[in-house]
């Protein structure tokens, strides 16, 4: 089964991520796809490549970046949940006439239409946190 | 084709849920699916009429639900019962909505293929 998975609660605060998480490494090894991972909400500080959580947690922006390296999926941040929380790539940074980005690699920052697009694309849609 | 269904749950203000969801209603209705929108719970407090968020010093963003039947979001429901259990009537909500029993709620969840719950 093909799946889209959409995570709206912040990460630390909330396990939902965490949940998220552990359910595309359940459901991938049970031989099922990951379409696409969109981060919404306050989700989008997952995206940061600046998390320095203690060396004994997990970092969840690494993790998720390892896994759809190894998987080939999609991490896709909002635009605008993304921009309003400071979450930015090299290109909106500039735009924004920051002195720094912060996106980390594997994410990528895109329009709410990619959330669309990944419920009609995928078999079923679960959603975390929220 | 796909049967799309939003649960807005949340009050409009107090969380950015309602406001931030109702930007993916608005995106969703731009695919051309059929795309139903459900207020259930504190959800129901966004449609309530005269809302003034001056003091509060956020953007009042209840006038877009008007706006929602010309973004081909044309099947708009409340449940009955959030409803009753707020002390609110049809009257006090800014668009026309359709009533719902919450056996109604649960058969509508059934019919569609994806839900977005916010």
């Amino acid at each position: 089964m093909k799946f889209a998975i959409l995570i709206n609660s912040a990460p630390f605060t909330y396990q939902a991520s965490d949940t998220a998480y552990q359910f595309c490494q359940a459901a991938l090894k049970k031989g099922h796809v990951i379409h696409r991972v969109f981060f919404y909400h306050d989700a989008v500080y997952i995206g940061s490549n600046l998390l320095c959580p203690p060396q004994d947690e997990p970092n969840p922006s690494a993790r998720w970046q390892t896994l759809a390296r190894q998987h080939g999926f999609d991490l896709a941040i909002c635009i605008a949940a993304a921009l309003k929380r400071g979450i930015l790539n090299e290109q909106e940074a500039k735009r924004y006439g920051k002195l720094s980005d912060n996106l980390a690699p594997e994410f990528k920052i895109v329009g709410l239409g990619q959330l669309v697009e990944a419920c009609l694309s995928a078999d079923r849609l679960m959603e975390f946190g929220g | 084709m796909k049967k799309i269904l939003f649960i807005q749950r949340r009050p409009p203000y107090g969380t950015g849920f309602a406001k931030e969801a109702l930007d993916a209603i608005l995106m969703a209705s731009a695919f051309e699916q059929e795309i139903s929108l459900v207020f259930t719970d504190d959800g129901i407090w966004q449609l309530k009429t005269q809302q003034d968020t001056q003091a509060v010093g956020l953007k009042n963003f209840s006038p877009t639900f008007k706006a929602l039947g010309l973004y081909e979001v044309k099947q708009i429901y409340v449940e009955r019962l959030a409803l009753e259990q707020r002390g609110l009537q049809l009257q006090d909500l800014s668009i026309p909505v359709t009533l719902l029993t919450t056996e109604q709620l649960r058969l509508l969840i059934q019919q569609h293929d994806v839900i977005l719950s916010f």
